[in-house]
C-alpha cells in the first residue's frame, strides 16, 4: 500500500524522483564508499608497552650503551693533553694589583716564559689552542657586528650595517674587516722550544675549508684596520687578503658558550713524554678587565676528537641507569606479578561475580 | 465548457469551508505605500520603464562568506581576531626593527604559511557553498514570454514580475503570488518542509479574480499591479494589495508561495514573482547556526594563557639578567666587556641606560620565546578536526540503507566534544521511535479488539507473565489466537491490527455493529489527510500531517471504510452498504473543520451525511475528552478509561473517538458565531474560534479508544544499554503517561531490573481536589510543596542506598517539573537527578520552551557536556541549546537537521558516534594539543638555557630559518597525524568496552595534572637536551683534524636532538602506527637532514651561517652523532620508564584493553573483575555498578 508515505516525503531534497525504495541503486546511493583509509582500518602496528618490551628496550639501550660509553671513555683517555692556565700566572708581581694598567700600557714588557713538561707520548699533530673563560662570543651585539658582503668581496667593502662603532674610521672610510668581532682579534702569541731549537708553528689549514673557501674573499685586504683610538687586538698584515688570514676566520666563527677554545695552530712534531717544552706567551690580549682566564692548551685528537670524558661518562651512566631500570622491574615482576594476564586472576572469568544489565 | 467550470466553481466557492472567512481588507493594508510597505510588482511587465527603475534585485542567490573580491581582506580579518594570531602579527611587524633577535622574513614565512592554509581551507568551504549555489541559481523554471508561451530559463534570471510557471514536485524558484492553478479553483498543495520542517502539506488559494486565468492564452493580456510590503523574515504573514481591471484585491500569506517550498498534489501552477533572490523570505530567514565551541577548546584558550604568562616570565627574569650585566659593563670609567664597546653603543646595549635597555630586551624576550606559543596549534587542529568530521561522514557503520543516508557532522568543531557527553537528552518520538505509527488495538462499546502484541507487551511479557488485554474479554475460543498474526497475508505499513472478530466485514456480528460503523466512520472522516491515487497499482496512499491521522484512515480503509477522494467540500468514502451488501461510494459534506492544535488537544469535523443528517465527529485526548460527554454517551466509560491505562501500560498512544448529532438549528446559530469569530480582525481571533469551537464540541457520545504504536527504531534497546553502560545518564523528555513512559523506559532498556524508580507526579488525590476548586494559587503553592517534599524524599533514598550501588531511575511528570524547575527548588533537583542514572520526564509539552530550559538546566547545572537528540521542529531550541545537538534526520522533515551539529539517520547510531568516534576525537585531540604544547616548550626552553649562557643578550642559538621551519615542517605533520589517525583501540574493542567512555567523560586525559605533567616533560627534554648536548661537544676538539665546535655547531646539534626528541617521543606517545605515522615522523627526521643540506648548499649570502655546516661540520664529526644518539635516548628515558611503570602499576582502562587485546585474552565481559577496577584510580568510581 503506502510505501510513498510519510517516510518518503522526509528526505531526498533535490531527487525529483521522489523514490524511497529501500534498496536504492548503487550508482546514487549515498552509501560512503568503503576504504580502509576512510574506515579507518589501515593495516597498523600497534604497540604496547608490555613488560617484556620494556625489559627489552632498557636492556638493549643498557649494553648497548656502556661499550659505547667505554669506548669513548678509552679513546678519551688516548688524547693527551696539557693545558696551562697563564692569565694570573704570567702577570709580573709587581703589577698584580694593577693588571689592567699592566695590560693596557704599551709600554710593559707582556713576554712570559714558561716551561711545560709533556706528561705522555703526542702523537703529532699536535693541536696549540688558546681558551679563553667569561668571554662572551655569543653576545647578540657581538655576534651581529660584522659584515659578511665584506668579508666575500672587495665590493662589498661599504657595507657595514652593523659595524658601529667599529665601521668606519673617523674620516669616514670604511674600516675593513669591520665590527667588534675582528677588531678584538685575540692577540696573544705563542712561541715553542724544544731543548732551544725552535718548535714550528704551522698556522695552515686552522680554519674551516669554506669559511676559507667561500666568506672571506682573496681580493679582500685589511684597510684602516685598528687605526683608531682604540685598538681592541691584533692587527692584521694588510697585504696579506683575508682568506689567507686564518687567524682571523677563527676567531670570526664566534663561539658558543663563554668558556671557547680557538685552534691557533699545529706542530707537526711529536713530542716524547717528559720533554720539556718552553713557551714564550706574548701575554697581550685582555681578559683582565671582564676576569677572563686564559689558556694555553696542547691536545693530540683521537677520533673523538679532543679529550672529552664527559661522553664516555655519560653513555656509562645513563646504559647503567637503563640496565639498572631493568633489573628493578624485573625485580618488581617477580616479585608482585601483575593481576592481568596471570592465569590465576582469569577465574573471575568462569565465575560471574559482575552481571550484565 | 468554461461555462460549465465556472458553474462548478460557484457552487465550490460558496460552500468551501476552509475559505468560510473571505479575505478582507485588515488594518494592516492601510499602510500600504507607507515605510516598509513600499514594494511595487508590475504583473507580466518585468521590461516596463517603470519596473526597470524600481531595479529590485535579481534571483541570483549567493550564500557564500566571500566574495572573489572581498576574499582576502575579509578571511585576513577573521583570522587575525584570534589573540595568537595578532600577537604573531605584531611580532612580524617588530621584527623589521632592530629589536629582533631574528630576520623579519624568518617570522614572516611561517605566519604567512599559517594563514594561507587556514584561507586556503575558509576558501575550499566557501567554494563548495558556491557549488551548492550555482546549483540553485541554473534550476530551470518555465517562465512567460510573448506569444503565450513559456520557455524554460535558469532561477537566476527571474526577475519581480515575471510570470512562471510551476509543476508539481518542483521548487519555488521565487517567493510568488498564486495566479490559479490546474485545479479550478485556484488552489494547490505545497510542502515546506525546507522552511519550517513540517511535512504536512498546506494549503494555498489563489484570488477569486485570478483563478479562472489558468491556461496560456489568459495571460495574453494579462495585467496587474501589487503593491506589498518590503522583503522580511516572518513567514507567516504577508500584507499587500493586488490592483487587478481597475480593482484593489487583498492578498494575504494564502496566496503567497514561498521559495524552497514544493508543490505537491497539484499539476502546475502560475504565480508571478514578487520577492527574488535575497528578498525572499527563506533567504532573509537564513542565520548561521549558532557556533559552538568545545570544552577543550575552551581550555586550550587557558594553556595558551599559561604559555603566555611562562613567556612573559621568562622574558623578565632575562631583562632582569641582562640588565644587570649590562650595568657592570661600565663601572667608574673601567669598561668590562670592552669588546662589546659599552662606550660606543646603541640604546639596546648601553649601560648608562641599563633599565631601557631591559625593557627593549623584554620585548625582544617576547619574541625569542615566542615559540613558546605553538603558532599552528589553531590551523593544525582545524584541519584535524575537518579531517575528523570526513571520517565521520564516511562511516559507513553509520550509514542508514532505509533512507539512504550516511551521517553528516555539519560542524567539525565539537568532535572531541562527542567523547566527553555527560548527559543525553532525548526526545522520544521519532528520536527512539520510529514516529510510524501502527493501529494495533482498539477499544469499541467498551470491547477491546486486536491481538496484536506490542513490543513493550513483549518486553512486559519477557518480564513477568503478562496477559494482553483482549484475553480477559475474549471468550473461551480466544486462546487460541495468541499468535496469530498471520492472519492477512500481506503487512501494510502503519496497520497492524489483527482480530478476526473486526474483520473481512465481520464487525456486522458484533454485538454493537452500529457503533462500530460509526467509529471506524470518525476514523475515515475526522482528518486532514488527503488521498493519493497510485495509477498503476491502484492503490490509496495518503499525505498525513501527522502518522497517527494516516494509521488511522488507514484502519478505517482497512476495515471496509475506504477515504478515496476529497475535495474542498465533501469526502468520499467506499463503504459497505448495508441493504444491498456491495460497496457504494458515499458522499459527505464537509462543512467545518475545527482543527487540531496542542491546546486544544483535540480535532473535530462537522459533516452532512447522505441522510443529510448533521453529524459532529471528534477525537482527542482522554484528558479532554471525558469531560465532553453527555451523560447519556458515558455508557462506556469506565470499561474505555480501564483499556486507556492497559494500552499505555502497553506503550500504546491513546485517542479517545466520539461524535454527536446536531440540530439544524442549534448548527446554524453555532455556524452564524463561528464565522463572526473567525472574521474578526482582532488579535485573539483565533482565541475566539476556539472559544465557538469549544461551545459545539460538548454533549458528545462515547464510541471507544483508539491505540497505535510507534514503534522502538532498530537497535535502540541495545544503544542504550550500551550507553547506559559507558556512564552516560540518559534524559528522555516524552509527552506519554507516566505508564507509557515507563513501559517504554522498559522497553528501550533505560530502566533495567534492579532499578529503583523514583516517581515524582502531582496526580494526587489532594492536589486533584485542589484543581476542582480552581484557585490557582492554592494549586501552585501545593504543588510546590509536594514536589519538594517527593524529591526530598528521593533524595534520602538515594543517599541511604549509596553503599549499596543500586541505580536509580527518575520519572517526573511534565506538571512537577515545571515546579521542580523552580528557583527554589532547581538544585535539589539537579542533585537528585544527576545522581541517577536515567530521567524520564514524561507529560511534558512538546512547547521548545520547556524542552530548552530543562536542557539549560541539565547544562548549566551540571557543567558538563549536554547532548541533545530530536528530529522534530520542536526539538531546534533544545539542539541549539545544548553543547551537542544531533539531529535524526528521519521523518519529520529536516529542521532539526538544520539545527543541529550532527545528524544522523537513526538513533542507534548515535552508539558509534559516541563511543567510537567520540571517544578516538577527544583522544586525539587531548594527545594533540598536550603534545603540541610539549614541543614548543622543548624547544623554547633551550632558547632559554642557551640564554643564561650567552648573559641573556637575545642571542638565538639556531639559525633564523630552522626555528621557523620548526613548527611548519619538522614537528606539524606527525601532531596531525597524531589528530588524525590515532586510535587507542579499535572501534570494535570501543563499542565492547564502553566503559572506556569515562576517560572522556572524566576528562582525564585533558585534566590540569596532565597538562602540567606533559609541559614539565618539555621543559625536562629541554633541559637534558641543552646541557648533555652542550658537556658533550664543546671545549674539545670534536673531530680528529682538531676542530672545535662554534656557535653554529652546537645549534645544529641542538636542533637535531629537538627534532629527533619531539618526534620520537611522539612515535612512543602513539598507539596506532600505520605507514601514515611512519611516513610523517620518520619523514620529518629526514626531511630536517635533507633541509640542511640544500640550505647548506646554497651560497653563504642565503645561508649565512649555515653553510655547509652539515657536509662539512657534523657528518664527518663523530662527536656529532654520539651526541644525538646519547641526547636523544637520555631525553626519552623519563618519560619511557613513567609509562612502562605506570602501564603496569597504575594502568589507565585503555591500557588494561590494549593488554588484552594483544594477549588475545577478551572476555566476553566488558566489565573488570574488582582486582582491575580497584587499579583504576583514575576513573572515579560513579561508574555503573554490576
Amino acid at each position: 500500500m503506502n510505501t510513498k508515505g510519510a517516510t518518503s516525503s522526509g528526505g531526498n531534497d533535490g531527487n525529483p524522483s521522489d523514490s524511497a525504495s529501500p534498496p536504492p541503486s548503487k550508482k546514487n546511493s549515498k552509501r560512503p564508499k568503503y576504504s580502509r583509509f576512510t574506515q579507518q582500518e589501515l593495516p597498523a602496528c600497534k604497540p604496547i608497552l608490555t613488560p617484556g618490551w620494556v625489559i627489552t628496550a632498557f636492556t638493549v639501550v643498557g649494553i648497548l650503551f656502556i661499550p659505547i660509553g667505554l669506548v669513548c671513555l678509552f679513546a678519551s683517555e688516548r688524547v693527551v693533553e696539557i693545558v696551562y692556565q697563564y692569565e694570573a700566572d704570567c702577570v709580573p708581581a709587581d703589577y698584580s694589583n694593577n693588571v689592567l694598567a699592566y695590560i693596557q700600557s704599551s709600554d710593559t714588557n707582556k713576554t712570559c716564559t714558561r716551561t711545560l713538561t709533556v706528561p705522555k707520548y703526542m702523537k703529532n699533530p699536535v693541536f696549540i689552542y688558546y681558551q679563553l673563560d667569561n668571554f662572551y662570543q655569543n653576545h647578540r651585539r657581538y655576534v651581529k657586528s660584522r659584515s659578511d658582503t665584506q668579508l666575500r668581496s672587495k665590493a662589498g667593502e661599504r657595507e657595514i650595517k652593523n659595524c658601529p662603532p667599529e665601521g668606519t674610521t673617523k674620516s669616514g672610510d670604511p674600516i675593513v674587516p669591520c665590527g667588534l668581532i675582528a677588531w678584538s682579534l685575540f692577540n696573544d702569541t705563542y712561541g715553542f722550544s724544544l731543548e732551544n731549537e725552535v718548535l714550528n708553528v704551522s698556522k695552515k689549514n686552522i680554519a674551516w675549508k669554506s669559511d676559507q673557501e667561500h666568506k672571506f674573499g682573496s681580493d679582500v685586504y685589511p684597510k684602516n684596520f685598528q687605526s683608531g683610538g682604540l685598538i681592541g687586538g691584533a692587527k692584521l698584515n694588510s697585504s696579506i687578503p683575508l682568506s689567507e688570514q686564518e687567524d682571523l676566520i677563527v676567531w670570526m666563527r664566534t663561539a658558543a658558550l663563554p668558556t671557547f677554545r680557538k685552534l691557533y695552530g699545529k706542530i707537526e712534531k711529536e713530542l716524547q713524554a717528559n720533554e720539556n717544552i718552553t713557551v714564550v706567551i706574548q701575554n697581550n690580549y685582555n681578559t683582565y678587565s671582564f676576569g677572563g682566564g686564559k689558556k694555553l692548551v696542547l691536545s693530540t685528537t683521537g677520533w673523538i676528537g679532543g679529550k672529552n670524558d664527559f661522553l664516555g661518562i655519560a653513555y656509562l651512566t645513563v646504559g647503567g641507569l637503563c640496565l639498572f631500570l631493568a633489573i628493578s622491574f624485573i625485580l618488581v615482576y617477580v616479585v608482585k606479578p601483575r593481576p592481568l594476564g596471570d592465569p590465576s586472576y582469569l577465574s573471575w572469568n568462569r565465575n560471574p561475580s559482575g552481571h550484565l544489565n | 465548457m468554461a461555462g460549465y467550470r465556472k458553474r462548478i466553481k460557484l457552487r465550490f466557492r460558496k460552500l468551501y469551508s476552509f475559505s468560510c472567512c473571505k479575505s478582507t481588507f485588515g488594518d494592516d493594508h492601510a499602510q500600504i505605500g507607507q515605510r516598509g510597505y513600499s514594494r511595487v510588482v508590475y504583473c507580466n511587465e518585468p521590461d516596463k520603464p517603470a519596473a526597470m527603475k524600481l531595479d529590485y534585485r535579481g534571483n541570483y542567490v549567493s550564500t557564500t562568506k566571500y566574495t572573489v573580491v572581498n576574499f582576502i581582506p575579509k578571511a585576513l580579518f577573521e583570522q587575525f581576531r584570534r589573540v595568537a594570531n595578532i600577537y604573531f602579527l605584531v611580532v612580524a611587524f617588530v621584527s623589521f626593527s632592530p629589536l629582533a633577535p631574528y630576520s623579519a622574513p624568518s617570522i614572516i614565512v611561517p605566519l604567512i604559511v599559517v594563514i594561507g592554509a587556514t584561507m586556503v581551507k575558509e576558501g575550499v568551504e566557501d567554494w563548495r557553498r558556491r557549488k551548492q549555489d550555482i546549483e540553485a541559481n541554473n534550476r530551470k523554471v518555465k517562465v512567460y514570454v510573448k506569444n503565450n508561451t513559456f520557455n524554460e530559463t535558469k532561477w537566476k534570471n527571474l526577475r519581480v514580475g515575471d510570470l512562471v510557471k510551476v509543476h508539481k514536485d518542483e521548487y519555488f524558484p521565487a517567493d510568488l503570488l498564486l495566479l490559479s492553478s490546474s485545479d479550478e479553483d485556484g488552489i494547490c498543495y505545497v510542502e515546506t518542509m525546507n522552511l519550517d520542517g513540517e511535512t504536512n502539506l498546506k494549503l494555498k488559494h489563489s484570488l477569486e479574480v485570478t483563478a479562472p486565468l489558468c491556461d496560456e492564452q489568459s495571460f495574453q493580456n494579462f495585467k496587474a499591479e501589487i503593491k506589498c510590503e518590503d522583503p522580511n523574515e516572518h513567514l507567516y504573514t504577508f500584507v499587500g494589495t493586488f490592483y487587478y481591471d481597475g480593482n484593489q484585491y487583498p492578498i494575504s500569506p494564502q496566496q503567497i508561495l514561498l521559495r524552497d517550498s514544493k508543490l505537491k498534489n497539484t499539476d502546475y501552477i502560475y504565480g508571478v514573482v514578487i520577492f527574488t533572490g535575497h528578498d525572499t523570505k527563506v533567504m532573509q530567514n537564513a542565520t548561521d547556526p549558532p557556533s559552538k565551541r568545545s570544552e577543550i577548546e575552551r581550555k586550550m584558550d587557558k594553556i595558551v594563557y599559561v604559555l603566555f604568562t611562562t613567556l612573559i616570565l621568562t622574558s623578565f627574569t632575562g631583562s632582569v639578567f641582562f640588565g644587570t650585566e649590562t650595568k657592570k659593563d661600565i663601572s667608574g670609567g673601567k669598561y668590562r666587556r670592552w669588546y662589546l664597546r659599552p662606550d660606543d653603543t646603541t640604546v639596546f646595549y648601553d649601560p648608562k641606560r641599563a633599565p631601557l635597555a631591559a625593557f627593549l630586551h623584554f620585548l625582544t624576550g617576547l619574541m625569542l620565546y615566542g615559540y613558546l606559543i605553538p603558532i599552528s596549534l589553531y590551523v593544525s587542529i582545524e584541519i584535524v578536526k575537518v579531517l575528523q568530521s570526513i571520517f565521520i561522514n564516511k562511516d559507513q557503520d553509520m550509514y542508514d540503507e532505509e533512507t539512504d543516508r550516511p551521517a553528516y557532522a555539519r560542524t567539525s568543531n565539537l568532535s572531541e566534544e562527542l567523547g566527553q557527553v555527560y548527559t543525553i537528552l532525548s526526545d522520544k518520538t521519532g528520536t527512539l521511535t520510529c514516529n510510524s505509527m501502527e493501529f494495533v488495538k482498539c477499544s469499541i462499546a467498551g470491547v477491546a479488539y486486536g491481538r496484536g502484541m506490542t513490543e513493550v507487551e513483549r518486553d512486559l511479557a519477557k518480564r513477568r507473565v503478562y496477559r494482553p488485554l483482549e484475553m480477559d474479554d475474549s471468550s473461551s475460543d480466544a486462546p487460541v489466537h495468541i499468535d496469530d498474526t498471520v492472519d492477512s497475508g500481506k503487512s501494510i505499513k502503519g496497520f497492524n491490527f489483527r482480530d478476526k472478530r473486526l474483520m473481512n466485514g465481520q464487525w456486522v456480528n458484533e454485538p454493537h455493529p452500529d457503533i462500530i460503523e460509526r467509529f471506524f466512520l470518525v476514523l475515515a472522516i475526522c482528518h486532514t489527510a488527503i488521498p493519493e491515487m497510485d495509477k498503476e497499482s491502484v492503490e490509496i496512499s495518503y499525505e498525513a500531517e501527522s502518522p497517527d491521522e494516516a494509521a488511522f484512515v488507514i484502519a478505517a480503509r482497512e476495515l471496509g471504510f475506504e477515504f478515496f477522494e476529497r475535495t474542498q467540500t465533501t469526502i468520499l468514502l467506499h463503504e459497505l452498504d448495508h441493504a444491498s451488501g456491495k460497496i457504494v461510494a458515499r458522499v459527505y459534506r464537509l462543512l467545518h473543520v475545527l482543527e487540531f492544535s496542542s491546546s486544544r488537544k483535540r480535532m473535530s469535523v462537522i459533516v452532512r451525511n447522505e441522510e443529510n443528517q448533521l453529524l459532529l465527529l471528534c477525537k482527542g485526548a482522554d484528558s479532554v475528552m471525558f469531560e465532553r460527554l453527555s451523560p447519556r454517551g458515558r455508557h462506556f466509560e469506565a470499561k474505555a478509561r480501564e483499556h486507556i491505562k492497559r494500552y499505555a501500560e502497553a506503550g500504546l498512544r491513546t485517542l479517545v473517538i466520539a461524535y454527536r448529532e446536531l440540530s439544524e438549528d442549534e448548527f446554524r446559530t453555532w455556524e452564524d458565531e463561528f464565522l463572526k469569530a473567525k472574521t474578526s480582525v482582532t488579535a485573539e481571533r483565533d482565541a475566539l474560534a476556539d472559544e465557538v469551537a469549544d461551545k459545539i464540541e460538548r454533549d458528545l457520545i462515547l464510541l471507544g479508544v483508539t491505540a497505535v504504536e510507534d514503534k522502538l527504531q532498530k537497535g535502540v534497546p541495545e544503544c542504550i544499554d550500551k550507553l547506559a553502560q559507558a556512564g552516560i545518564k540518559i534524559w528522555v523528555l516524552t509527552g506519554d503517561k507516566i505508564e507509557t513512559a515507563v513501559n517504554i523506559g522498559y522497553a528501550c532498556n533505560l530502566l533495567r531490573q534492579g532499578m529503583k524508580q523514583i516517581v515524582i507526579t502531582l496526580d494526587s488525590p489532594g492536589i486533584e481536589a485542589l484543581e476542582k476548586q480552581g484557585d490557582k494559587e492554592a494549586i501552585a503553592r501545593a504543588s510546590l510543596e509536594s514536589v519538594k517534599k517527593q524529591i526530598i524524599e528521593g533524595g534520602s533514598q538515594l543517599s541511604s542506598a549509596k553503599e549499596s550501588s543500586i541505580q536509580f531511575g527518575l520519572i517526573i511528570d511534565g506538571k512537577s517539573l515545571a515546579f521542580a524547575l523552580d528557583k527554589n527548588l532547581e538544585n535539589l533537583f539537579l542533585e537528585l537527578a544527576i545522581n541517577c542514572s536515567s530521567v524520564i520526564c514524561c507529560r511534558t509539552s512538546p512547547k521548545q520552551k520547556a524542552l530548552v530550559s530543562v536542557t539549560k538546566m541539565v547544562k548549566i547545572g551540571t557543567g558538563k557536556t549536554t547532548l541533545a537528540v530530536g528530529d522534530g521542529a520542536n526539538d531546534v531550541g533544545m539542539l541549539q541549546e545544548a553543547d551537542i545537538g544531533v539531529g535524526i534526520s528521519g521523518v519529520e522533515g529536516r529542521q532539526a537537521v538544520m539545527a543541529s551539529d550532527y545528524a544522523i539517520a537513526q538513533f542507534r547510531f548515535l552508539e558509534r558516534l559516541l563511543l567510537v568516534h567520540g571517544h578516538w576525537c577527544y583522544r586525539r585531540i587531548a594527545m594533540m594539543i598536550c603534545y603540541f604544547f610539549y614541543k614548543n616548550i622543548t624547544f623554547g626552553f633551550t632558547l632559554f638555557w642557551f640564554e643564561a649562557y650567552a648573559s641573556f643578550s637575545g642571542q638565538p642559538a639556531y639559525n633564523d630559518w630552522y626555528m621557523s621551519c620548526y613548527n611548519v615542517f619538522f614537528t606539524s605533520l606527525p601532531v596531525i597525524a597524531l589528530g588524525v589517525f590515532d586510535q587507542d583501540v579499535s572501534a570494535r574493542l570501543c563499542l565492547k568496552y564502553p566503559l572506556l567512555y569515562q576517560e572522556g567523560v572524566q576528562n582525564i586525559l585533558f585534566s590540569w595534572p596532565r597538562i602540567f605533567g606533559w609541559m614539565c616533560n618539555g621543559v625536562l627534554s629541554s633541559i637534558i637536551i641543552f646541557f648533555l648536548t652542550s658537556n658533550s661537544i664543546i671545549d674539545q676538539a670534536i673531530r680528529r683534524d682538531g676542530q672545535v665546535a662554534d656557535l653554529e655547531f652546537l645549534g645544529v646539534t641542538m636542533y637535531t636532538c629537538v627534532v629527533w626528541v619531539v618526534n620520537c617521543q611522539m612515535a612512543l606517545s602513539i598507539n596506532y602506527f600505520t605507514w601514515i605515522q611512519h611516513f610523517f615522523i620518520w619523514g620529518s627526521i629526514a626531511f630536517w637532514y635533507i633541509f640542511l643540506v640544500v640550505y647548506g648548499s646554497l651560497p653563504p649570502r642565503v645561508s649565512s651561517t649555515a653553510y655547509k655546516v652539515l657536509v662539512e661540520a657534523c657528518v664527518p664529526s663523530p662527536l656529532y652523532w654520539l651526541t644525538t644518539l646519547l641526547v636523544v635516548i637520555s631525553t626519552l628515558l623519563p618519560y619511557f620508564s613513567y609509562r612502562a611503570f605506570q602501564t603496569e602499576f597504575r594502568p589507565m582502562y585503555h591500557d588494561i584493553i590494549q593488554r588484552r587485546r594483544s594477549e588475545g585474552s577478551e572476555p566476553e565481559m566488558p566489565e573488570l573483575p574488582n582486582q582491575v577496577k580497584v587499579r583504576m584510580h583514575h576513573l572515579k568510581a560513579n561508574l555503573r555498578a554490576e
